[in-house]
């Protein structure tokens, strides 16, 4: 009884049938999922993907072209790993999933283009700023607004600076060094949110060491189905954070921070969310009242893949004067999910518009997030729907506390 | 008749194009529900309205198409398998919670609604929706109904019957009706009683209206362990035997305790035999004194290591260990086969001691999880499906944990159903002529027999209880 079945003629090596075979198919997660939350068909659910997968594994079905389709819809948002009692490591079957089938589809311009796009564009974070630049020009003289409509990006500031030298000091007494990813998009769409986290780290006695020569993390690659582009990354970053030592690596963009945990393996224990990170060292007494009603949308790749939910709600509230009031499915993606949006903007806009509805009936002046995809998201939905709600990094929002204008 | 192109033509012109899915690849991953055994539909059809459920199902019974009933497919006897193939009527899509009436405490709700989103929504008004099964997370008031689910609170507010008001039903010919509705009594023959628990069956379910009831003020929860199942057996006839009927009374093995905590951390104590799960809700001086009465029961019948939730977050963990009890199983194999008996309370310690014999008999691990309140129990039978030959034997150990229930006075099923997976058993509790009387109340809803066959009743052209179906399993078995 105790041999298994050998798998004959296996054409999909990079799937692994043990992390399949922990579904056990009881359907806990349909609701979780927001695609089947918006299409109600199991092929867009984790439990039809992973059976899906399974068949492909397993040489029971064939590959269709079609099917990709139940693939490339799935957001990785995890939000079905997190309610999974079995256990299912839903995140790295659907990586090698997707890494499987650009293996195996027709290629196609699109996915070409996004591929490229990843490598040559956001892993060099110079070429990057010069688009950034770029654009920023052009909304200054009002070109983009010639743009079909639809989601666009948000009005670009000067990107964010790392300090001379490299080091930002400590205020106070110095208690702590980190690291602090700087990243791809975050320094170019959220200056100030990087900005605001960083003076938050220097608040609580954080000498803050910005590595040099360091390059995306790689998370957007991987999502993507791209493991070796992002293998090239991680090695790259590896040599560069080996360079320095430091008590945590400080990263405040959830999709970056999930991707550290579970890829770097040389910095294990030492990735942490800004959230987690000043949840556990503790901020000064806060200054200033912070009177605004709040509400708090989870990112998938905090709430989900690194189960992060309440430290970010025990610093809101502890903000003084903040009403804190929560979403009715505040855990549930808003659609953004990395280049989701602009690959699959019409499931992106379903999931979106269920988000709005939530949102907005909580009456909230103001609705953070802690990544930067989120923060556009929701910033184009809120817009499209005339809201006047804003939308603000958390640490943009925990430094009102301490500096009321500066924000 | 066959479903052909033609049919799929029609169909779509009544829900939409993108409603209808037959395409033979994606229909492969509609085969299965909750349970084992799968098989694959002819097509999937999505109806958005009662009207459109009306029509699907009068283009069916033109051609004599079998029409399947399926919510979330998170059901557990194989009630949502279509093994006759035809078109799986997949009420997703109807999902609207179309009013709730805080006066008359009732709530007029789409099949497709999720069981915990009414409660959810129900909350703003003091209210919830007391049957609670443990896949309320995801599965659906209509599939509630068709099945007369349980849950853990079913001991002390009773089962989805006892809370549905009135439905409205399309039948095999396609024809709408409502049966039973605003009142709290059914009255005349009770149709509604009929229908619901019917399994798909008899009608196809559009909207239900539910009674709704006022969330308790206070609630105490305990939990305590038990040096095995035998004592925690006897505990429970304890609880029970002073009078004292919980809210919940969950019994859990040492086996599934230990899977449970690996996942969610909720302080179960895993060096027990087994454990129990104790609820009772109601004012606080009540709840206050019948729990400190329990507790001390408890301690008589050597319950050790009590620990009761201090605050609703510890309380929702610990509910959320048992309900996901099942799914965390899969930590210590692939696959489960659960089964479902109930006994008379007082025979809880005789069945349970058999149904570990059995599993050691056949060398199969069995984790039993179970509403030990209501002597319902649910011996999980865990195996791997790519293990060789294990297939056949986890099917007679199944068998024989059945008959272990009935031959102690029990019933085949408490309240997953009798579906595709206990037909062939009927027999063993029905005489021939008790199961023609059911045969001929299911001929007066479906004379043509197009919904849901193969289900409850015994069908002799069927293999009883074939684990390895035209799924994915079956497929494996080829390699053997």
């Amino acid at each position: 009884m105790e041999t298994k079945v050998p798998v004959r003629r296996d054409s999909f090596p990079l799937l692994s049938d043990d992390d399949l075979a922990t579904c056990v198919h009881c359907g806990l997660c349909l609701d979780a999922c927001p695609t089947f939350r918006v299409t109600g068909l199991e092929t867009e659910s984790p439990r039809g993907r992973i059976y899906l997968m399974t068949q492909w594994k397993r040489g029971t079905m064939p590959f269709q072209e079609e099917q990709v389709r139940h693939i490339d819809l799935c957001l990785g948002c995890r939000t079905c790993e997190a309610v999974c009692p079995s256990g299912v490591p839903y995140g790295r079957i659907i990586e090698t999933g997707r890494a499987e089938v650009e293996a195996h589809r027709r290629p196609s311009l699109k996915r070409w283009a996004s591929r490229t796009a990843l490598r040559q564009l956001v892993a060099y974070p110079e070429r990057l700023r010069a688009m950034g630049s770029v654009t920023r020009a052009a909304q200054r003289i009002g070109l983009t607004s010639m743009l079909r409509p639809g989601r666009q990006l948000p009005q670009l500031r000067r990107p964010f600076e790392r300090p001379l030298g490299g080091i930002a000091p400590a205020i106070g007494q110095r208690k702590h060094r980190v690291a602090f990813l700087v990243g791809c998009v975050m320094p170019i769409m959220y200056p100030q949110s990087h900005e605001a986290a960083v003076k938050l780290l220097q608040l609580a006695g954080c000498e803050v060491w910005f590595p040099k020569n360091e390059r995306c993390c790689g998370a957007l690659l991987a999502h993507n189905g791209d493991l070796e582009g992002a293998e090239v990354l991680r090695e790259d970053n590896t040599r560069v954070y080996a360079a320095q030592n430091f008590d945590a690596l400080i990263v405040d963009s959830a999709g970056c921070g999930a991707h550290l945990k579970d890829f770097y393996p040389a910095l294990k224990g030492r990735v942490k969310d800004l959230t987690e990170w000043l949840a556990e060292i503790g901020l000064p007494e806060p200054k200033h009242d912070v009177a605004m009603r709040v509400t708090y949308q989870d990112a998938c790749h905090l709430a989900h893949a690194q189960r992060i939910r309440k430290p970010p709600r025990d610093l809101i509230r502890s903000l003084p004067g903040v009403e804190f009031v929560e979403m009715r499915h505040p855990d549930i993606c808003c659609g953004a999910a990395g280049l989701y949006s602009t690959l699959e903007p019409d499931m992106s806009n379903r999931i979106l518009q269920e988000k709005l509805d939530d949102l907005l009936t909580t009456g909230a002046e103001v609705v953070t997030a802690a990544n930067p995809g989120c923060q556009m998201q929701l910033e184009s939905g809120l817009r499209s729907r005339g809201s006047k709600m804003r939308v603000e990094h958390i640490s943009e929002l925990l430094l009102r506390a301490y500096e009321p204008a500066a924000v | 008749m066959r479903y052909s192109p033609s049919v799929g033509q029609e169909l779509r012109r009544i829900v939409g194009r993108d409603y209808v899915i037959d395409n033979h690849n994606d229909l492969r991953i509609f085969e299965r529900d909750g349970s084992i055994e799968g098989a694959m539909p002819d097509a999937i059809v999505l109806p958005a309205s009662s009207e459109q459920v009306a029509d699907v199902m009068f283009v069916a019974a033109k051609n004599r198409i079998p029409v399947v009933p399926r919510g979330a497919g998170t059901g557990l006897s194989g009630g949502a398998v279509t093994i006759y193939g035809g078109i799986a009527l997949q009420m997703s899509r109807m999902r609207r919670i179309i009013e709730i009436d805080p006066i008359a405490q009732t709530a007029l709700v789409e099949p497709g609604v999720v069981n915990q989103e009414l409660s959810l929504v129900a909350a703003r008004h003091g209210l919830f929706y007391a049957p609670d099964p443990s896949s309320q997370k995801a599965c659906t008031v209509g599939g509630n109904a068709a099945e007369n689910s349980g849950g853990p609170h079913c001991l002390y507010y009773g089962v989805t019957t006892n809370h549905v008001l009135g439905m409205e039903v399309v039948l095999a010919d396609g024809s709408l009706h409502w049966v039973s509705g605003d009142a709290p009594d059914r009255t005349g023959l009770d149709l509604c009683g009929i229908l619901v628990g019917s399994e798909g069956t008899l009608c196809a379910i559009t909207k239900v209206k539910v009674r709704l009831l006022r969330v308790p003020p206070s609630v105490a929860t305990l939990l305590a362990a038990f040096p095995s199942i035998e004592t925690a057996s006897q505990a429970v006839s304890a609880v029970i035997g002073n009078g004292i009927v919980p809210a919940a009374l969950e019994m859990m093995d040492n086996v599934t305790v230990g899977a449970v905590e690996a996942h969610y951390h909720a302080g179960y104590p895993t060096e027990a035999g087994a454990v129990l799960l104790v609820e009772v809700d109601g004012i606080a001086e009540s709840t206050r004194e019948l729990m400190a009465k329990i507790r001390e029961i408890l301690a008589q019948s050597s319950g050790f290591a009590m620990r009761e939730a201090q605050t609703p977050a510890e309380r929702e963990l610990l509910w959320a260990g048992r309900k996901g009890a099942i799914g965390a199983l899969g930590r210590i194999k692939p696959n489960y086969y659960l089964h479902d008996g109930v006994v008379p309370r007082s025979r809880l310690p005789q069945v349970l001691s058999a149904v570990g014999e059995i599993g050691i008999h056949y060398k199969l691990p069995v984790a039993n999880v179970f509403h030990a309140g209501d002597g319902n129990l649910h011996p999980n039978i865990l195996f791997d499906m790519r293990d060789r030959g294990v297939l056949h034997q986890v099917e007679e150990a199944g068998e024989e944990m059945l008959r272990a229930v009935v031959e102690l006075g029990g019933a085949l099923s408490g309240e997953h159903g009798i579906g595709l997976e206990k037909a062939a058993f009927m027999p063993w509790v029905f005489t021939e002529d008790d199961l023609d009387a059911m045969q001929r109340v299911k001929a007066a809803f479906d004379q043509q027999a197009i919904l849901n066959p193969g289900k409850i009743f015994p069908d002799a052209t069927r293999k009883p209880v074939r684990l390895a179906g035209r799924s994915g399993l079956a497929l494996e078995a080829k390699w053997w």
